[in-house]
């Protein structure tokens, strides 16, 4: 499982995410299949952190949002592939509350804040039976990649 | 009736692909039955184990979104349209700070000859000995359990102990309190276990918090800690402790005493049951008497807080069987141990798969001990005040009240409160017989219109006491309003 994305849009995660901090930020990545498993990052829209409380602990994405979001997306030929959030002044492995709340099949990209400053960001995806997190593989795509098109789909 | 549902992209590998499925049924639970029958790997990833529609998986039927809680009756008709919409959710969620056990630490000189008795045992040795120097453990309360844990803790070695208090050293507390000494009646027992605790063992770091653990500050002072020893002797800060462990993912020791019984258990939500699965919901007020009420005998607190110390200290080093999942009996006049294997409540509001209860509560309401925060107010001159109706909620629902009654003997003989429990103390002979009161019990003062009182209640305050409330315009007051039947002056 990859999932490719541009030194852009991380700089994007990580500026959320810092400006965010002590609060979780939170945000939707949007983008192309080009495989089952191998996904491209082409969007990413940082979004309102709306729990009423302990923002700085959990994240909420209301689905009347989600559903916007989605409508934009079919709109432009993309799709939700899946969403970011921080973990501030903690290591960017999912929580149990991340697991419990998962959906299946989304990427799921962590930022660890430490002290205000963004590490390494990572990315994670539900196992089947729920029972824990598979990591997936962040691939930065370093330059402008405009010559880089989606595989046909499987 | 046919209906469309509209499968999200993150599940239709359980649709077998597709995004649109044609189902019949008259309400959305029957659609969502029968895609589960059809698609039985959806179930698990809508559905907890419970049976209940996860959280975060909202329904919208054509554009209006589906109640979470008894959407599933709502009728649906021919040709309607149901999408399933993920919100999404997760973050911390008070996962535990990375616990202070395993950092790495050295011992002194003077420590390593001070824990020799330690170090030579197996069980704990040099790496035990370190654990127990780098750990952080929270007391609640420095009363009858918190003693000789307190003592306990320290002369072990426990690296740093938070000790959580705002009450003061009371002499009816010298009886089973070993923290606190005579000449220490009057003072905060932080300052007097504080003191006690450093001479013990100076290498401990004692934190203090004189406060009133409340759901507003619980959840800061408790993340600060690994381990989390309840010795409280009230429901309100109980359950209060309980769900403020459970939410952060810290072990809870639990004691609690009662003449000649005792009960220890080690509550930790995230591996067996919590408080809340042994006791869903505090006993009515009144019911069950507290030490003050029923008493207890004063060696009790020594064994139960010991046990709890011992549990501590066991969590500390990973060794043994702890107490989770276990509750032990202690009847001292009969001396037999009984022990209760605890199951985990699948439907407990705070430490299942899919709690109902994410944040801390009015626990004091929630327990019916004390007026919620509206039944009670403070005058200009900061005087806390309670109206005559208030008062007499309070004594319906059972809470525990002393009633003072601050007058002459003379004018006690034209009216009193005696039936609800009154003791006469006139105000000039107050300061000098206020060690009579508890200070750990709630005082109302009253006296003929509430001048009195409130000075009453000024003296009572400088001599530490905390729990008091002046009756709002005095026995004339409660006369008028709430028991006509008194004559007035």
């Amino acid at each position: 499982m990859t999932l490719h994305i541009s030194t852009e849009i991380l700089a994007v995660i990580a500026k959320d995410a810092r400006d965010k901090y002590p609060e979780e930020c939170c945000g939707v990545l949007l983008g192309t299949m080009c495989s089952d498993s191998v996904r491209q990052v082409l969007q990413v829209i940082p979004v309102k952190n709306t729990n009423e409380v302990h923002r700085e602990r959990m994240y909420l994405i209301s689905s009347e949002r989600i559903r916007d979001i989605e409508i934009h997306a079919t709109q432009i030929g993309f799709e939700v592939l899946g969403f970011y959030h921080s973990h501030p002044d903690h290591k960017g492995e999912p929580s149990d509350f991340d697991r419990k709340a998962a959906w299946p099949w989304y990427s799921y990209i962590i930022v660890p804040v430490w002290a205000g400053k963004p590490s390494t960001i990572r990315s994670w995806r539900l196992a089947d039976d729920r029972s824990r997190f598979n990591e997936e593989q962040i691939i930065e795509d370093k330059n402008e990649r405009n010559d880089l098109h989606p595989y046909s789909p499987s | 009736m046919s209906v469309t549902i509209y499968i999200p992209t993150a599940l239709r590998r359980y649709t077998d692909g597709s995004g649109e499925i044609q189902l019949n049924g008259k309400t959305v639970g029957e659609i969502f039955s029968n895609l589960v029958e059809n698609h039985p790997d959806l179930k698990h990833h809508l559905y907890t184990e419970e049976g209940s529609l996860r959280n975060f998986v909202s329904v919208y039927l054509n554009d209006e979104r589906v109640p979470q809680m008894d959407g599933q009756e709502t009728p649906v008709s021919e040709g309607d349209s149901i999408s399933i919409v993920p919100s999404i959710a997760g973050g911390l969620a008070f996962s535990p700070k990375a616990s202070s056990i395993n950092q790495k630490t050295k011992l002194s000189q003077e420590e390593v000859l001070r824990y020799s008795r330690h170090l030579i045992m197996p069980e704990v040795a040099m790496d035990g000995q370190c654990k127990l120097k780098a750990a952080r453990v929270l007391l609640i309360g420095t009363g009858g359990l918190g003693s000789p844990l307190g003592l306990y803790l320290a002369a072990a070695g426990v690296g740093t102990l938070g000790l959580v208090d705002f009450d003061v050293v009371d002499k009816t507390n010298l009886q089973r309190q070993l923290l606190h000494n005579t000449s220490d009646v009057g003072r905060p027992k932080l300052e007097s276990a504080s003191e006690r605790l450093n001479e013990i063992n100076p290498n401990v770091a004692i934190e203090t918090h004189g406060v009133r653990l409340t759901s507003d500050n619980a959840l800061d002072i408790l993340d600060g800690y690994d381990i989390v020893v309840d010795g409280t002797d009230n429901f309100p800060t109980r359950y209060l402790v309980n769900d403020a462990c459970v939410i952060l993912g810290k072990p809870n020791v639990y004691g609690s005493i009662f003449r000649f019984e005792g009960q220890v258990s080690v509550f930790h939500g995230a591996i067996g049951p919590c408080y809340r699965c042994l006791f869903h919901e505090p006993p009515p007020p009144g019911l069950v008497p507290s030490c003050a009420e029923g008493g207890v005998l004063g060696v009790l607190p020594g064994i139960i807080g010991s046990l709890q110390a011992l549990e501590t200290i066991k969590l500390i080093l990973g060794k043994g069987d702890v107490l989770v999942g276990r509750l032990v009996i202690f009847d001292g006049l009969a001396f037999s141990w009984r022990e209760l294997k605890l199951k985990k409540n699948p439907d407990c509001p705070v430490c299942s798969e899919d709690p109902t209860l994410t944040e801390l509560i009015d626990y004091e309401n929630f327990c019916g001990v004390t007026p919620s925060s509206s039944d009670v107010h403070t005058d200009e001159d900061g005087i806390p005040q309670i109206s005559p109706e208030e008062l007499k909620n309070w004594l319906e629902r059972g809470t525990d009240i002393t009633i003072v009654d601050v007058r002459e003997p003379h004018e006690w003989n034209i009216v009193n409160l005696g039936n609800l429990g009154s003791k006469l103390v006139p105000l000039d002979e107050l300061l000098e017989r206020s060690g009579e009161l508890d200070s750990a019990q709630n005082i109302v003062l009253h006296c003929r219109s509430g001048v009195r009182s409130a000075k009453a209640l000024r003296i009572l305050q400088d001599s530490g006491f905390k729990k008091i409330w002046n009756l709002d315009g005095g026995i004339l007051a409660w006369a008028e309003r709430v028991d006509p039947s008194l004559p007035v002056y």
